[in-house]
């Protein structure tokens, strides 16, 4: 069979098996529609909270970015992943224990405050559709790339499918399907590795062929191979780094900071039933990201050495069939500059012959392999899985938000549980909307926005929620100041090296030499600092608040009975 | 449970988050960020040292830090009676 025919069959099943779980899992309650009933098993919610996680962008362009940046990619790896020990240690079991919906729910209660819980919806609504425009972007690309369809038709599709499990299942629907999801994107990541590592290598397990000999070279260590290869093209040796160490450490704590503090990651540990059941899950959760995260800078590093070998000097009229079927997609463009027939790829911007997109490491990868076309058809649904699941996650938020923060604590105090219900469905489903219209006419600053949503996520909500937890004296006017100076400082750091002077964003320029991706970490200090200082100005939080920090800093029982 | 007691638990539990968040700090902004050029001098495998702790080894190690910690808090949820099941 054919390639097509294999993915649509590969990805029908898939969509077929993500519709039949919705089904089942309709949602009956509103904390079936929040939580989904506080029933979830600690190991269905760690792989729930790997796809959540993993996106469009984990799956498909993460090995490919790192394989072009060596070393430097590390700021992604150990910002995406150690941002859960943060998570595990200092959040989970806490919000778990405090035991209600979402995470403005938390502030408001804690800070005894109608304007922090309105603050963190804001920034709770704004960091999730920064972050699910990309996804539904996503889908639409995928879509395009392995089915020949129109992109637009693709997000169309997306639409539906999410649309039909995140209205009808809400957080339960969506949790079961994440589970399917993170089954199906793993096995399609990793049957590709693995067949490439053996490749290359010998060693089936991608993490050790990454620091083993190469099979074509006996004795040559395929790091060391890289190196040279690099070296020689004129680019950094791969396992150097070029970005500034100071640098490197405020990116790579604004990733962990933001990961701990992204609502649709956080509130996936309000589905579990116990507190010891939130801190097992978180490290679940971490398990199954990390098979994926550890296997991505050895296909980063098999893709480029591949890569290199292919095409690099060779006579362009000779070149495997992958590389002219992904010309056509215009991922990869070869213009021929000097005439000789033969690719030049180096650093030299004016000799260099060869525009190679960083997806290309991931989506090419079977075909540069010559592995069999079912595995094709499994890379496209893995993407789909990855795009759809964290899309789903962000718009539950969104609708959470929307319903449960601003209609029933705000607006509309007394409706009943089931109107509260229906107003989370209608949420749901016009955000899946406004996510498909962002997907189809996709704002020019998506790129650039996915530092907001960190930045913002890192000096807003994570400050909060720690000194919410760990400092009984931090009151309301404390957190609040501390978030909107955190986030007024970030946001204008962002704003004006991305939007209003991108001449000016480099080195030179940035303060301390920490770029906008890195900036959230200095705006959470300042949050943490600020917050701290005018708490202890102000008076202390009431006498009931101080008893609810000591019921939920214990799994069970407390000094005193709480009133909430 | 006690004030007194609560206060013992809450102490020991600090006591557990800064073990596990030093070795957490040491090992990806120590290793794999300030320290990552003196250790690459070091070969591990097919690895310089600094390089597998910046893409490999620190995520292994977050991993297990989370289980060390399910596994402490477990035993000292027990231990003060506040365990759930």
């Amino acid at each position: 069979m054919g390639i097509l025919t294999w993915t649509y069959i590969i990805v029908g099943l898939t969509f077929a098996l993500y519709i039949g779980i919705a089904i089942w899992s309709k949602a009956r309650s509103t904390s079936d529609f929040y939580v989904a009933g506080k029933h979830v098993s600690p190991l269905a919610n760690g792989m729930a909270t790997g796809a959540d996680w993993m996106s469009a962008a984990s799956f498909i362009s993460m090995a490919g970015l790192i394989s072009f940046i060596g070393r430097d990619g590390s700021v992604y790896l150990m910002g995406w992943t150690g941002g859960y020990v943060l998570l595990a240690l200092l959040l989970a079991p806490y919000l778990r224990k405090f035991g209600k919906f979402t995470v403005p729910d938390f502030v408001g209660e804690r800070y005894y405050s109608q304007l922090a819980r309105q603050v963190a919806v804001v920034c709770a609504i704004f960091v999730s559709f920064t972050y699910v425009a990309g996804q539904m972007r996503g889908v639409g690309i995928v879509f395009s790339r392995f089915l020949n369809v129109d992109i637009n038709m693709g997000v169309l599709v997306g639409m539906f499918i999410v649309f039909f499990y995140a209205v009808l299942g809400g957080m339960k629907g969506i949790t079961y399907t994440q589970v399917a999801q993170y089954c199906v994107l793993i096995f399609a990541y990793l049957v590709p590795a693995i067949f490439i590592s053996i490749l290359m290598t010998g060693n089936p397990i991608p993490q050790l062929g990454f620091g083993s000999t190469l099979s074509a070279e006996p004795g040559t260590y395929l790091l060391d191979k890289l190196d040279g290869l690099n070296t020689a093209l004129g680019f950094a040796a791969y396992t150097d780094g070029t970005k500034s160490m100071v640098d490197v450490f405020f990116i790579t704590a604004a990733l962990m900071v933001g990961t701990a503090g992204l609502p649709h990651v956080i509130v996936r540990f309000f589905t579990v039933p116990k507190v010891a059941d939130a801190r097992k899950s978180a490290g679940f959760a971490l398990l199954f990201i990390a098979i994926l995260y550890t296997t991505a800078p050895a296909v980063a590093a098999f893709a480029r050495t591949n890569m290199i070998h292919t095409v690099s000097n060779k006579v362009y009229a000779e070149v495997p069939p992958w590389f002219k079927n992904w010309e056509k997609t215009g991922l990869i463009k070869f213009e021929d500059k000097n005439g000789d027939g033969i690719i030049n790829y180096v650093k030299d911007k004016n000799a260099n012959e060869l525009k190679i997109d960083r997806d290309i490491m991931v989506l090419a990868n079977p075909e540069i392999a010559n592995l069999p076309n079912w595995v094709v058809g499994l890379v496209a649904a893995g993407g789909l899985a990855a795009a759809l699941s964290t899309a789903a996650g962000l718009l539950l938020v969104i609708s959470t938000s929307v319903a449960h923060d601003l209609l029933k604590k705000a607006v509309m105090p007394d409706i009943t549980e089931k109107q509260e219900l229906l107003y989370a469905r209608i949420s749901a489903a016009a955000a899946v909307c406004v996510a498909g219209y962002f997907g189809i006419n996709p704002p020019g600053f998506v790129a650039q926005v996915v530092a907001f949503a960190f930045g913002l996520a890192a000096s807003s909500f994570f400050p909060a929620i720690i000194l919410g937890i760990f400092d009984k004296r931090m009151n309301k006017e404390g957190a609040i100041t501390g978030m909107l100076v955190g986030i007024t400082f970030t946001a204008a750091y962002i704003i004006y090296f991305k939007f209003i002077n991108p001449g000016a964003n480099t080195p030179d320029h940035w303060w301390f030499g920490i770029s906008p991706e890195g900036i959230g970490t200095l705006g959470m200090l300042l949050n943490a600092g600020v917050a701290t200082v005018v708490s202890k100005m102000t008076a202390e939080p009431p006498e009931e608040i101080q008893h609810m920090i000591e019921d939920i800093r214990v799994p069970r029982g407390a000094g005193a009975p709480v009133e909430h | 449970m006690s004030n007194e007691k609560m206060k013992e638990y809450w102490s020991k539990n600090l006591r557990y988050l800064a073990i596990l968040l030093t070795v957490w700090f040491v090992v990806s902004y120590g290793f794999s960020i300030l320290l990552v050029n003196a250790l690459d001098t070091i070969r591990f495998a097919g690895f310089k040292l600094g390089f597998w702790f910046a893409q490999q080894g620190s995520m292994y190690v977050f991993v297990a830090l989370i289980f060390i910690y399910v596994s402490w808090m477990n035993k000292l949820d027990r231990e003060y009676d506040v365990h759930e099941d």
